[in-house]
């Protein structure tokens, strides 16, 4: 990864001594090429059939402009949680004993094994205003179910397991002794976290977050149920898209697909950099 | 290893996966087609047959108990058993799965701008709508309020629902058909109201829609928000979804009927490519023959559709109100216009969201 | 999101075990309130954002009773999803270890132009938001692409059928196996497998003496994330389903379903089933982290002075293939180039 011109210089004639390069190589490709280029192809295809100014139409309507509005806004919020949350949590299950702490542990990925319309259900059935939590919110005219409260509630779901499992390793490789010495040498604690401890798992977080950021931006299936839906209001693109479908726009639809998947590729780029920024740090 | 080898390898091993991937997808599918075809090959030479009834939402209850008689009906008809799968979903969306290859053979959806749509795909024939009786609706329903028991909020009719602080819960009408007729019927109501001066009838739309609390993708959707999760003061429901509610929770709901609504006339066809591929045309249009006799109707009945069969009507008029003002969609031009004028992107709906409401 | 985590796993240079044993003694005598605060605070997020909707399904599943639960997930719709949402997500896990195991042999092993593009690629699906993945499926294989002729030549029904669930499904889990293994694999290097290759070992032979032994733990876990995810899978599915009772809807959609039906309590009960699969997922999930971080604890102290020792027989025995590797070597990653010159 480092060492680019090294790479481009031996490639011509890689002087290969591991076996199976024709048949790994053949085989991921194809199967890439099977599953996920040639369908997103199809998408970028079929949005051909919009003519440059109508596609920019479609995608700055003002529908469009504030679904992205309410998407972008919820998955930052929930997104910024989470890093809280989650470095918070890693912190805990890295640096404390308490019982309990194994199954705390286990239940972080909860959220990658709980079907997302079962997390929906559930989440809107405890938020209405008559639900177990709902109801105490209600008592301070805090509505949660059907607003964008209830959209982040949702999203921080989906997204949680990211942060906390991309801090966590980073947490335990961090030496004590440097911070010992700092909180030694007079440096607070919490001057001791920003200076000392936040530089060294921030690659990791701003990758766990990417991830987190990226998955909440396309979280469909457990929104629909707790969001209101309304244009303008709680209205997510995804969802946006799916009634552009149902009303037989594919085009614009695939339009809006677009801008979201390159929304989607940005991050996932911006992540793997930072990610191989850090693993060269790490490594080298 | 040479690398022209190495490349060669490549394709060799690409073209070999895509023709196992092809020739396992073809496996899966043929199992299927094999057994459709022996079993629809030609209705009257096999012994059973299959048919897939694409339909909306609230029907669910109704196609359940209605294929409990086509069954036996259609035995002693062709001496064939038949079975029947259901699919039910947004109105909207069913009619897209269709027209993308969703192999039904009857479709019976909420309104004719979505069999229309099917139309427009090539999957169903233009005329289906001359096929059978009352424009191919075997049943017709309307649109009515459903409000809390005791009716707090004094809800009586449609103005009173751009009232502030009335929640009103209805389904988007971009994706969902009953939504359309709610609609429409609250159109109706505020054109006799103001006598069709277009800014007030906007301006009581675009009332009664910033009184939406939740705004779901389907009939059945909204129904769940307002009866299961408590929110909202009144429902805008059809007839049938509204009668069920209260039989479902018997102390819990009213039903309060507008001084105006809309005859709603929900669609069923057959769906041609699709039974003309499997040879299931007879039992498909039989299917929908069925639903206009007696039994069918009366069926209907029990289930809160009101049967187009006038005599059998009568006979449910307890459970009906007959007197309430029903406007129809030829007041609006027709499906064909109404889709374009109100609901299309940028249409009328869309002005009232993109209004001052954002 | 364990990327980093695997890297430092097998990363040889994680030396610092007892020292960090002696830090947290030290710890543990400190009674401190930030501590307290901060368990507390990670306990009561946990158990409102996670446990408390788990613990709302399981309630509402039983809220009728068991024998209400029972009928309801042993109805024949039930089973039926039951057994199709089984089969994707038995499918998409065989194909998407596959799919990772040659990736990352593809990826780790050899240099090659656009290996960074490929890498990207095969990461995509994981942020592709499961509406559009149904939609190009639809676009791909519905009535309008030009694929739909072919299909209807064959005979066969993609879209709205069992093989585009099974495929939408694979879709989204895709990446799942390969991003567990790439930074393992990374991390282990190339030398083994090359000694392995010019001892004249097969591809398999080397793969499976040399390669899968370092790895399992990696794939293990790459597999138990891929059927969580491909069991619970809804959007994208439910975009290619078409809803046919009993034969295209999974046990999500036909949670939804019912839900629909007003049959709130049978809607919970299968709920519980697939809250039940994810328990036993995470379990595995657990045992398996906590057997693989014990192994490779173990294995990278004996890795290092085995390798070492490894190759210093391998300087004796091959000098031609030691002195092609210290020269710019080209077929071993950077990751092992770095970490040969820190160790040597």
């Amino acid at each position: 990864m480092s060492n680019q011109k090294a790479s481009t210089r031996s490639h011509a004639r890689a002087n290969r001594v591991i076996p199976g390069f024709g048949i790994s190589f053949g085989i991921t490709v194809t199967l890439l090429c099977i599953i996920v280029l040639i369908p997103l192809g199809f998408l970028i295809w079929s949005t051909l059939n919009l003519t440059f100014e109508d596609f920019i139409k479609t995608i700055t309507s003002s529908r469009a402009l504030a679904s992205y509005a309410v998407s972008l806004s919820c998955a930052l919020i929930a997104t910024l949680i989470n890093a809280v949350m989650g470095t918070v949590l890693a912190w805990v299950l890295v640096r404390y004993s308490f019982p309990g702490k194994r199954i705390l542990d286990g239940l972080i990925e909860l959220p990658f094994a709980l079907p997302t319309a079962i997390a929906g259900l559930s989440l809107t059935a405890l938020t209405v205003d008559t639900g177990w939590v709902g109801s105490i919110f209600a008592n301070w005219g805090i509505d949660i179910a059907y607003t964008r409260i209830g959209i982040i509630i949702a999203l921080t779901f989906v997204g949680f397991p990211f942060v906390v499992r991309s801090v966590q390793p980073v947490l335990e490789k961090i030496d004590y002794q440097t911070e010992e010495a700092s909180e030694m040498l007079g440096a607070g604690r919490i001057r001791t976290f920003f200076s000392l401890l936040l530089p060294e798992i921030r690659p990791a977080l701003l990758a766990g977050a990417g991830l987190s950021f990226a998955r909440c931006l396309g979280e469909y299936g457990s929104v629909i149920f707790i969001a209101g839906n309304t244009p303008f209001q709680t209205e997510i693109t995804p969802l946006l898209i799916m009634s552009q479908l149902q009303e037989y726009d594919y085009a614009e639809a695939t339009a809006l697909a677009l801008v979201l998947l390159i929304v989607s590729f940005v991050v996932l780029f911006a992540m793997n950099a930072v990610q191989t920024r850090a693993s060269r740090k790490t490594q080298g | 290893m040479s690398k022209s080898f190495s490349r060669r390898q490549v394709v060799g091993m690409g073209a070999a996966l895509s023709a196992g991937a092809m020739l396992g997808m073809s496996g899966c599918g043929e199992d299927e087609t094999t057994e459709e075809e022996a079993a629809g090959g030609d209705a009257s030479m096999t012994e059973s047959s299959e048919i897939t009834n694409v339909s909306y939402d609230p029907t669910r209850e109704l196609y359940e108990a209605y294929n409990e008689i086509f069954i036996p009906h259609w035995k002693e008809q062709s001496g064939q058993d038949v079975s029947v799968t259901q699919s039910h979903g947004g109105s909207g969306s069913q009619a897209l799965a269709v027209a993308q290859g969703l192999e039904a053979d009857v479709v019976t959806l909420a309104l004719e701008a979505d069999v229309n749509s099917i139309v427009d795909a090539g999957v169903i024939k233009e005329g289906w709508i001359d096929k059978f009786p009352n424009s191919s609706s075997p049943y017709t329903s309307t649109i009515v309020f459903l409000v809390r028991k005791g009716n707090p909020k004094n809800i009586q009719d449609w103005g009173d629902l751009a009232n502030e602080g009335v929640g009103v819960v209805t389904p988007n009408p971009k994706t969902s058909g009953g939504a359309r007729w709610n609609y429409l019927a609250a159109l109706a109501w505020a054109q006799e109201q103001y006598n069709n001066d277009e800014d007030q009838c906007l301006q009581f739309l675009h009332d009664m829609f910033a009184n939406v609390v939740a705004l779901d993708s389907g009939a059945r959707g909204s129904t769940t928000t307002f009866v299961e999760n408590g929110q909202g003061d009144v429902l805008v429901a059809w007839e049938n979804e509204a009668f069920q509610s209260c039989d479902e929770y018997p102390d819990e709901y009213d039903i309060v009927i507008p001084s105006v609504s809309i005859k709603c006339l929900p669609s069923a066809a057959v769906v041609d490519e699709v039974v003309d591929k499997r040879g299931t045309r007879s039992v498909a249009e039989e299917y929908i023959n069925y639903l206009y006799s007696d039994e069918g109707q009366e069926l209907g009945g029990e289930y809160y559709y009101r049967p187009s069969n006038e005599e059998i009507l009568q006979k449910f008029s307890d459970t009906f109100d007959l007197s309430i003002k029903l406007v129809t969609i030829d007041d609006f031009g027709g499906w064909k216009e109404a889709q374009e004028y109100y609901f299309d992107d940028g249409g009328q709906f869309d002005q009232i969201y993109e209004g001052d409401l954002s | 999101m364990s990327a980093a985590q695997d890297i430092r796993k097998t990363n040889p240079e994680v030396e610092i075990t007892s020292s960090e044993d002696i830090a947290k003694a030290k710890r543990k005598k400190q009674r401190d309130p930030i501590k307290v605060v901060l368990i507390v605070l990670g306990i009561v997020y946990v158990a409102l954002l996670l446990v408390l909707p788990l613990i709302y399904v399981l309630v509402q599943a039983f809220g009728q009773g068991i024998s209400a639960f029972t009928a309801a997930i042993t109805e024949p719709y039930a089973l039926d999803a039951i057994r199709l949402t089984l089969l994707a997500g038995l499918v998409s896990v065989l194909l998407n270890t596959i799919f990772g195991l040659f990736a990352a042999w593809c990826i780790t092993k050899f240099k090659f132009h656009g290996r960074r593009v490929l890498m990207t690629l095969i990461d995509l699906p994981m942020s592709v938001s499961p509406v559009i993945v149904g939609l190009i499926y639809i676009l791909t294989y519905g009535r309008t692409s030009p694929i739909y002729g072919v299909e209807q030549a064959l005979g066969i029904q993609i879209i709205f059928a069992v093989p585009a669930i099974i495929l939408v499904t694979v879709f989204v889990t895709f990446p799942f196996v390969s991003r567990e293994l790439i930074p393992v694999m990374l991390g282990q290097g190339t030398d083994e497998e090359e000694a392995a290759a010019l001892m004249g070992a097969k591809f398999f032979t080397i793969f499976r003496r040399v390669t899968l032994p370092h790895i399992k733990w990696a794939l293990l876990y790459g597999i138990v994330l891929c059927a969580a995810r491909a069991l619970g899978e809804f959007g994208a599915v439910s975009v290619v389903s078409g809803n046919l009772r009993g034969i295209t809807l999974t046990m999500p959609l036909y949670i939804e379903t019912l839900y629909n039906e007003y049959q709130y309590s049978a809607a919970f009960a299968v709920s519980s089933l697939l809250v039940v699969f994810a328990i036993i997922i995470l379990f595995i999930r657990s045992y398996v982290e906590y057997r693989g971080g014990k192994e490779t604890e173990n294995d990278q102290n004996a890795e290092i002075t085995k390798k070492r020792r490894g190759r210093r027989k391998k300087e004796r025995q091959e000098p031609q293939t030691v002195a092609a590797e210290d020269s710019p070597p080209p077929t071993s990653t950077p990751a092992t180039a770095s970490a040969t010159t820190a160790k040597e």
